[in-house]
C-alpha cells in the first residue's frame, strides 16, 4: 500500500477539523472556569465585566455544599475499596477456573456499564424498597458498587491475561503457598491495574448522578447538590466554582490512572 | 558418591493417566527413575512428555495411578509440599524481583534468615558462573543468562530431584551445546536426579543416562541411549531416535526370506561396487544412486535399489572431496551390511 501521505505529517484541513473538535468538547469546560470568577451574580455577559474570588470564599463557607462534597468522597472511596476487593477476586477466579457458568458470570459483571443507568436505578430501587433497609449512605454504595467492579475487573483480567502462568507455578514449585504466591507475585504483577482501575471506579462513582438519584434517600450527593443549585439562578458562580472541584476530583485520578496504564503497557 | 549396588528408586510412576477431556495426554505411563539419575523424557510434541513432568511437579493431578517421590505418595501433593523444583521452558523469573530476589524466592518463603540467604544466593551464583549479578533485573539479562538464573533458582532449596522442561529450547545452538554441557557438569556435581524434557533426540542422547521414548501418551521404550540407539524395539524409536531405514513386508522378505519388519541405520550400510562378492554374514542389494549430498564430514547418498524401494547411506568423508561424490550420481553400486546391524522390530507406525 501506498500511504498517501509520505512525510507522515497530518493535512492542514485535519489539523483544522481536530482543533474545532477539540475546542467543541472542551470550551464548555473553559466557560465553567471562566465564569467561575465573574463579578456577575445571575446573567452570563460575554467578556465578563470583571473578574473575584469572591464566590470561591462564599463557597467555602457554604454547609451544604461541604456535607455533599464529604458525602461523595465517602462514596466514591467505600464503593472504590469495594469493588477492589470483589473485582479482584473475580478476575481472579474467571482467569483460574474453568467452571459451570463461567461465561455467564462474565457477561454479568460487565452488564452494569452496559446497562443504561436508568435501568440499573429503577430496579435497584424497587429491590431496595422490597426491603427494610431504607434509603442511606449504604443504599448509594451498592449501586455504586454495581459498575466500579467492572472498570477493576475489566483492568485486573487483563493484566492476568498478560502474566505468565508459570510465574504462579514457578512460586509454587519454590514452597510459597497460594497466599504467599498472591502476596510476593500476583499481587506486583496487577498493582498498577487495580491502581489504574481504582482511579477510574473512584472517577466514576464521584461524578455518578442517575443511580444515585434512585438510591439516594434525603442526602446529597456533590452532583446532585450541583444539579439542585441549577434551580437558584443567584447562586450560579458558586456552583460553578463546586464544578471547578468536580473536574479537579475526576480529572486528577484519571490522568494518573492513565500514566499507570501506559508505562506498564510497553 | 560411591555407585550404590541397588540405586534406590528417586520418582517411580505407576499406571498414570492424564486426560484433558476427550485427550489422553499421558496414557498408563509406567517409569522408575533411580537416584542420581540424568533422566531425559523425549518426545515429538503433544506426546505427553511435558505433562509427565507437570504431575512429577504437581502442576497437574494424575486422572489415575500413583505417583511417588522417594517411596512416598505424592499424586495429591501440592507443588509447595514437593521436594522437587523446576527449570521452566520460559524461566518464569520474576520480572519485578532482582537476580538476587529470583533465587532467593525460595529461601525467602520458608523464612530462612537474611544473612544465610544471601550466603546461599552468591554460591549459587557462583556456580552458575554469575557471579555479581545479584542486583540486575531479568530484563537486563541475556537469553543465556536469564537461563542460569532460572538454574540457580531452582537449585538454591537444594531439591531431591530437579525438574528441567526443554530449558535449552530458546538458546541458540552454540550456547545450547555449551550448556548442555554445563548442566551436565552440574549434575554430576551435586548428584541429584535430573528429570529432563526435550524434544531433540541427539540432546537427550548426549545427556541422559537412561532416556524413555514418549508417543502419543505412552511410553514406547526406556533404555540407555546406546539402547535405544542399537537396539530399537519400535518403528517409532528407531525412526525417531537417530535416522534409520524401515523396511518391512515385500521389500524385506526379498532382502531376509522374511516379511517381519527391520531398521537398519544409514552409516551401518557400505557401498561396494557392483562386482563386489558377497558372504554369507551380509545382507546385499544392487541399485542406483540417485542423489548424493555432501555434509563436509559425512555424505548421505539416496539409492534406489533394484528391488523397488529406496535406501538412506551415510558414509564417511575418509578421502573423497565435494568433487568426487558429485560424479557418484547415476552410478551402479551394491549395498551391503551386516546381519547383526539390522534391527527386528516388534511393532510399526
Amino acid at each position: 500500500m501506498k500511504p498517501s501521505n509520505p512525510t507522515g505529517r497530518a493535512s492542514l484541513g485535519l489539523k483544522i477539523a481536530v482543533g474545532l473538535v477539540l475546542l467543541f468538547l472542551h470550551f464548555p469546560l473553559l466557560i465553567i472556569i471562566l465564569y467561575a470568577f465573574t463579578t456577575e451574580e445571575a446573567s452570563f455577559r460575554f467578556p465578563p465585566p470583571g473578574l473575584t474570588t469572591r464566590w470561591v470564599g462564599e463557597l467555602v463557607n457554604r454547609a451544604d455544599f461541604w456535607n455533599a462534597l464529604s458525602l461523595s468522597l465517602a462514596v466514591a472511596a467505600v464503593a472504590t475499596t469495594l469493588a477492589i476487593v470483589l473485582g479482584t477476586l473475580l478476575a481472579g477466579a474467571i482467569y483460574r477456573g474453568n467452571f459451570f457458568g463461567r461465561d455467564a458470570l462474565t457477561l454479568l459483571v460487565i452488564l452494569p456499564i452496559a446497562l443504561p443507568g436508568i435501568v440499573t436505578g429503577i430496579s435497584l430501587r424497587s429491590a431496595i424498597s422490597l426491603t427494610d433497609m431504607g434509603f442511606t449512605f449504604w443504599t448509594i454504595v451498592i449501586g455504586h458498587t454495581t459498575f466500579c467492579i467492572v472498570t477493576v475487573y475489566n483492568n485486573v483480567i487483563a493484566r492476568l491475561r498478560r502474566t505468565a502462568r508459570s510465574q504462579m507455578e514457578a512460586s509454587m514449585d519454590l514452597g510459597a503457598s497460594t497466599f504467599q504466591t498472591f502476596r510476593y507475585v500476583v499481587l506486583p504483577n496487577i498493582a498498577t491495574a487495580l491502581l489504574a482501575g481504582g482511579m477510574l471506579a473512584f472517577a466514576l462513582s464521584f461524578d455518578e448522578v442517575i443511580v444515585t438519584t434512585f438510591t439516594a434517600g434525603q442526602q446529597q450527593t456533590l452532583p446532585i447538590w450541583i444539579l439542585s443549585q441549577l434551580t437558584r439562578p443567584r447562586d450560579r458562580p458558586v456552583t460553578n466554582v463546586a464544578a471547578l472541584f468536580v473536574i479537579a476530583a475526576t480529572f486528577i485520578p484519571i490522568l494518573i490512572a492513565y500514566r499507570f496504564t501506559q508505562k506498564t503497557g510497553e | 558418591m560411591n555407585a550404590p549396588t541397588q540405586p534406590s528408586i528417586a520418582v517411580r510412576l505407576q499406571a498414570v493417566c492424564r486426560y484433558f477431556g476427550e485427550v489422553k495426554a499421558v496414557d498408563h505411563v509406567n517409569l522408575d527413575i533411580y537416584d542420581g539419575e540424568f533422566f531425559s523424557l523425549l518426545g515429538p510434541s503433544g506426546s505427553g512428555k511435558t505433562t509427565c513432568l507437570r504431575l512429577i511437579a504437581g502442576f497437574e493431578q494424575p486422572t489415575s495411578g500413583s505417583i511417588q517421590l522417594y517411596g512416598q505418595e505424592v499424586a495429591n501433593v501440592p507443588p509447595y509440599e514437593r521436594d522437587v523444583n523446576t527449570v521452566f521452558q520460559d524461566y518464569a523469573l520474576f520480572p519485578h524481583m532482582t537476580v538476587g530476589q529470583n533465587i532467593a524466592y525460595g529461601l525467602m518463603v520458608k523464612k530462612v534468615p537474611k544473612p544465610e540467604r544471601e550466603r546461599r544466593v552468591s554460591e549459587m551464583l557462583e556456580m552458575v558462573q554469575l557471579p555479581g549479578m545479584e542486583n540486575r533485573k531479568p530484563s537486563q539479562l541475556s537469553g543465556g543468562q536469564r537461563q542460569r538464573v532460572a538454574l540457580a533458582r531452582a537449585l538454591v532449596n537444594h531439591p531431591r530431584v530437579l525438574l528441567l522442561d526443554e530449558p535449552l529450547g530458546a538458546l541458540d545452538l552454540k550456547l545450547r551445546q555449551q550448556m548442555q554441557i554445563e548442566l551436565k557438569a552440574i549434575q554430576e556435581r551435586i548428584g541429584i536426579t535430573f528429570i529432563f524434557v526435550t524434544h531433540d533426540q541427539e540432546e537427550a542422547l548426549t545427556m541422559s543416562d537412561r532416556l524413555a521414548v514418549f508417543n502419543h501418551g505412552k511410553i514406547e521404550q526406556i533404555g540407555t541411549p546406546t539402547e535405544l540407539y542399537e537396539h530399537p524395539t519400535t518403528g517409532f524409536v528407531a525412526g525417531f531416535v537417530g535416522t534409520t531405514n524401515l523396511i518391512s513386508g515385500d521389500s524385506a522378505r526379498k532382502l531376509t526370506g522374511s516379511p517381519e519388519t527391520f531398521s537398519i541405520r544409514p552409516e551401518k550400510i557400505r557401498i561396494c561396487p557392483p562386482d563386489t562378492p558377497t558372504t554369507d554374514d551380509v545382507y546385499s542389494v544392487a541399485g542406483t544412486v540417485r542423489d548424493a549430498i555432501y555434509l563436509g564430514m559425512h555424505t548421505r547418498y539416496l539409492v534406489e535399489t533394484d528391488v523397488g524401494f529406496d535406501l538412506i547411506v551415510v558414509q564417511q568423508n575418509l578421502e573423497s572431496s565435494s568433487a568426487d561424490i558429485q560424479t557418484t550420481r547415476g552410478s551402479r553400486v551394491k549395498l551391503l551390511w551386516h546381519k547383526d546391524s539390522a534391527r527386528h522390530l516388534t511393532e510399526t507406525e
